[in-house]
């Protein structure tokens, strides 16, 4: 098993410590098995490790252990986080050991989504580092009796340059642990300038594992006793099951169990299906080859992609459900003459996530205790559904994360988790849960589809004088929006333009959608800059200068503590200009080639892409190279994982818009595996150039805003190649031939 | 059913059902879980594993039809987990989340030992049929290309 159950008096006495600051005398903590326990006021733990917070473990022996507390993905967390750390806590990089989390308070959050973890950890992972070089420091004062002020850290030891003394933290443990842990707030951190660690290209530290094959992720998981679980769920979303033939599917080979489970309504909870438990994965999946179900698909079985098209063009002949956003008067100048105005529509498909490790889960539930070993990216969530879908106090739920075989959002859900725990509760025997490839194809949380229609106008000069448009999306209720569907008031240009306005249509459906990479932002960008680009054609001016004059000089900044939607000209103008020049915008090419460029602002993150293609007269598209620059910050925490982060994403952003497509038909989606639903590959994966432009700003994530720029800068490429406009994704579906 | 089965290098006897896909084999029974389950289908290579040598998907063999064939998965590549390709990986930092990388690595290292100097378009083309769903694919073909220097290397100090 790759994660380590930290010791759970350790973790108690730190998040009495770290939450309570409770330094002398006793804290009265509950355990998680409910009885009542004194916990001595201490930050050594039993093992005698000093644990000043419950991110840092020191041994005496020197083995300083560093816990991940957020779920690796792919974003390379387990790897950024601790070094954040090992930066404030002045150790070498190669003398740290990290070591995964479970699921604890005594971290905080632990959720991996929106790009959020480093933004919300960056600063709580410094201090946590600074508050043990703080307490290794003094103790190294108290036992040579000089000033703390006199004492250096650094390499992991603790020097006193007056005397020629020197001490490492292993040998400072005893000591540090008998002073008192000062507020975190107070301690000071490093001059960014002095960082050692932050900044470097550091690998994963889970690489030599991974490649040499050893048990990591939540698929490899085994217990003692553990038997192999299915769920079968009615194909159209939210069905029932009326009958199903489990006493036949009991008696197939190696199967020790065959039942219905009624489940909820919820959609990202337990849907109602049928479980078979075996002796084996491949035993399971043989029996459910003869299941025979009735289902009571109910009333969205009739549902399709080319209904929801239909409805799109009705609802775009008729004013907006709601109105996002109405700036100035736009009718008044769509009315002038003196205006060029052009209108467009758009459209996308539903997406799944594709996680190549499918979603499994391994649970064990005896009476009202509960184990979980999953791979996934909310932790928390997963514990809480649950505890309320098993009526367990989420206090008697354990959770070890294991590691995640891509995350993308879709983990965020956690059906399969409690499917896994639902089985386990009625077989009584520990299972591992494991969904097939069509299991997960069509029982996605999807990235929703949309449709969008815009009118705009530019004036003489050339500039955007007005914009509106209407976006028909989906909702689980017809009030609001599903998951990652929804447009907000600020999107750009949204607070740009001065005659503004865009309202919003519901489409209600059955479909679950959710949150995939850069929700909302994957689509939006690709509508918005390819339109913004037809106005800059129509008004006959250079697709970057006419970006750049769009952006202006406007500045939305949001005080702290109040909510709200920055945004920054000059950053995003930064990034443009930086990768104008770094691809050397304006070239000129032959018809068949042509440059595109496109830029979005999303989880913090300032993005700005050039994407440079050829067509072939036949309509052969071959993307060559794309320039990436961003700004997120004033670090790059992990140059090595940043990178990679960035190509990843602007691969994966490639794929999705040039390949990828889920049909939906007769209330489910049609497409059951690989075959059908390709996915981009080796060979049209284009070079990526990354350049970071380093700013004073707080430092963000980088797991989903390199990828929304890339839809657009490719499409807008493909115009200037060939003047055909893509209006329509997958890019696949429009003939690009030429002549 | 009671298979012998040769994986790396190791005879194991297996008791199994005839139709059970060695990728399950290797997973369930014999407990070398770096061997990944994707589609069952063989249209994304995380099962991929070698058979006499040659790269193979597993989930799409049945135990029944392996014989006496060597086995080798991502496991048994190396003693030492340090082959060529395998260093490289961990010298470039190619993986994200690290699931299909297995299957990778046993594609690149068929690929080797019949092509040990490929160009771009040998590699593309022979690594084609594995998925990265994090798209590492700039660096898994940078790794081949590094571990193809490195083998390059040792050939020439050992001639």
């Amino acid at each position: 098993m790759s994660t380590l159950t930290m010791d759970r008096r350790g973790f108690l006495k730190s998040a009495a410590l770290a939450g309570g600051g409770l330094l002398l005398g006793f804290h009265l903590g509950a355990d998680r098995l409910g009885a009542a326990e004194v916990v001595k006021a201490s930050t050594l733990t039993d093992s005698g490790e000093f644990a000043p917070n419950a991110f840092i473990h020191i041994a005496p022996d020197g083995t300083v252990t560093i816990f991940a507390h957020k779920p690796e993905i792919g974003q390379g967390i387990k790897t950024s986080l601790p070094m954040i750390v090992a930066e404030e806590l002045e150790v070498d990089w190669q003398s740290v050991k990290v070591v995964s989390a479970p699921l604890d308070p005594a971290f905080g959050g632990q959720t991996a989504g929106g790009s959020t973890s480093t933004p919300s950890s960056y600063m709580k992972l410094r201090q946590a580092g600074a508050t043990a070089r703080t307490m290794l420091l003094q103790a190294a004062a108290q036992k040579w009796n000089v000033p703390a002020s006199e004492c250096a850290a650094s390499d992991g030891r603790v020097t006193h340059a007056g005397s020629q003394r020197s001490a490492s933290y292993g040998e400072l443990v005893a000591i540090a642990a008998t002073l008192p842990v000062p507020n975190e707030k107070s301690v000071t951190l490093k001059d960014p300038k002095t960082f050692k660690i932050i900044g470097r290209r550091i690998g994963g530290v889970d690489n030599p594992k991974v490649v040499s094959g050893q048990p990591l992720f939540g698929i490899d998981q085994k217990i003692p006793g553990m038997l192999y679980a299915t769920y079968t769920k009615c194909p159209v979303f939210g069905g029932k099951v009326k009958s199903a033939n489990v006493d036949e599917i009991k008696k197939e080979p190696d199967v020790r169990d065959a039942f219905i489970i009624e489940g909820t309504s919820e959609l990202s909870g337990l849907m109602p299906g049928v479980a078979i438990v075996a002796d084996s994965t491949w035993a399971a999946f043989s029996a459910r080859k003869k299941l025979k179900v009735t289902w009571d698909e109910g009333p969205f079985a009739n549902d399709s992609w080319s209904g929801f098209t239909q409805k799109a063009e009705q609802l775009f002949a008729k004013p907006g459900q709601t109105t996002l956003r109405k700036d100035g008067d736009v009718e008044a100048v769509f009315a002038n003459s003196a205006m060029k105005t052009i209108e467009a529509k758009y459209s996308y498909p539903f997406l799944s996530h594709l996680n190549l490790e499918p979603q499994n889960c391994t649970a064990h539930v005896q009476g009202d205790k509960i184990q979980i070993w999953a791979p996934t990216q909310n932790p928390g969530d997963g514990q809480s559904v649950v505890a309320r879908t098993l009526g367990v106090p989420k206090e008697n739920i354990s959770v070890t994360i294991t590691r995640v075989g891509g995350g993308f959002g879709r983990r965020l859900m956690s059906d399969f988790i409690v499917e896994a725990a639902a089985i386990s509760q009625r077989a009584k025997v520990p299972i591992k849960l494991q969904w097939d490839r069509t299991d997960d194809l069509q029982h996605d949380h999807y990235r929703p589809g949309g449709f969008h229609s815009f009118k705009g106008a530019v004036d003489a000069n050339g500039n955007v004088a007005a914009w509106k448009s209407q976006f028909v999306t989906f909702g689980n209720t017809p009030e609001r929006t599903g998951n990652g569907a929804s447009l907000g008031a600020d999107e750009f240009p949204g607070r740009f333009i001065a005659n503004f306005h865009s309202e919003q249509t519901i489409i209600p459906t059955n479909i679950p959608m959710g949150w995939w990479r850069a929700p909302g932002s994957c689509t939006l960008a690709w509508v918005l800059q390819s339109f913004i680009d037809e106005l800059a054609h129509s008004a006959g001016k250079d697709p970057y200068e006419f970006r750049m004059a769009l952006l202006g000089d406007k500045e939305f900044t949001v005080p702290p503590g109040e909510r709200g939607s920055p945004y920054s000209a000059s950053r995003m103008k930064g990034v443009l200009q930086l990768v104008a020049e770094k691809s050397g915008w304006g070239k000129k090419l032959p018809k068949g080639q042509g440059q595109g460029i496109a830029f979005h602002f999303s989880h913090r993150g300032y993005f700005a892409e050039v994407a440079e293609v050829t067509v072939t007269k036949s309509g052969e598209l071959t993307v060559n190279h794309v320039y990436v620059a961003g700004d997120v910050g004033s670090e790059i925490i992990n140059l090595s994982g940043a990178e990679n982060q960035v190509q990843g994403s602007v691969i994966d952003g490639l794929g999705a818009a040039w390949v990828q497509r889920l049909d939906y038909d007769k209330g489910h989606m049609v497409q059951a595996n690989l075959h059908e639903y390709p996915m981009i590959r080796m060979p049209a994966a284009p070079k990526v150039d990354v350049f970071f432009r380093k700013t004073d700003n707080p430092v963000t994530g980088l797991g989903e805003p390199a990828l929304p720029p890339l839809a657009p800068a490719v499409c807008n490429a493909i115009f200037a190649a060939t003047g055909k406009r893509i209006r329509e994704l997958p890019i696949s579906k429009t003939d690009l031939s030429w002549s | 059913m009671t298979y012998k089965l040769l994986v790396n290098g190791r005879s194991q006897s297996v008791d199994a059902a005839p139709d059970t896909p060695l990728l399950w084999v290797l997973r369930d029974n014999l407990n070398l879980v770096g061997t990944k389950f994707g589609c069952g289908i063989g249209q994304c290579g995380a099962c991929t594993v070698h058979l006499d040598g040659k790269a193979v998907r597993s989930c799409l063999l049945p135990i029944s039809s392996l014989g006496e064939q060597k086995i080798t998965t991502i496991e048994g590549l190396d003693p030492h987990a340090a082959h060529p390709l395998q260093k490289a990986w961990v010298d470039l930092d190619v993986p994200q989340c690290g699931y299909c990388q297995a299957g990778q690595i046993m594609s690149a290292a068929a690929l080797l030992a019949s092509n040990p100097k490929p160009s771009d378009s040998d590699i593309d083309s022979a690594m084609s049929g594995n998925l990265c769903r994090c798209a590492t694919y700039l660096r898994i073909r940078a790794g081949i290309h590094q571990a193809a220097t490195e083998l390059a290397n040792r050939q020439e100090a050992t001639t």
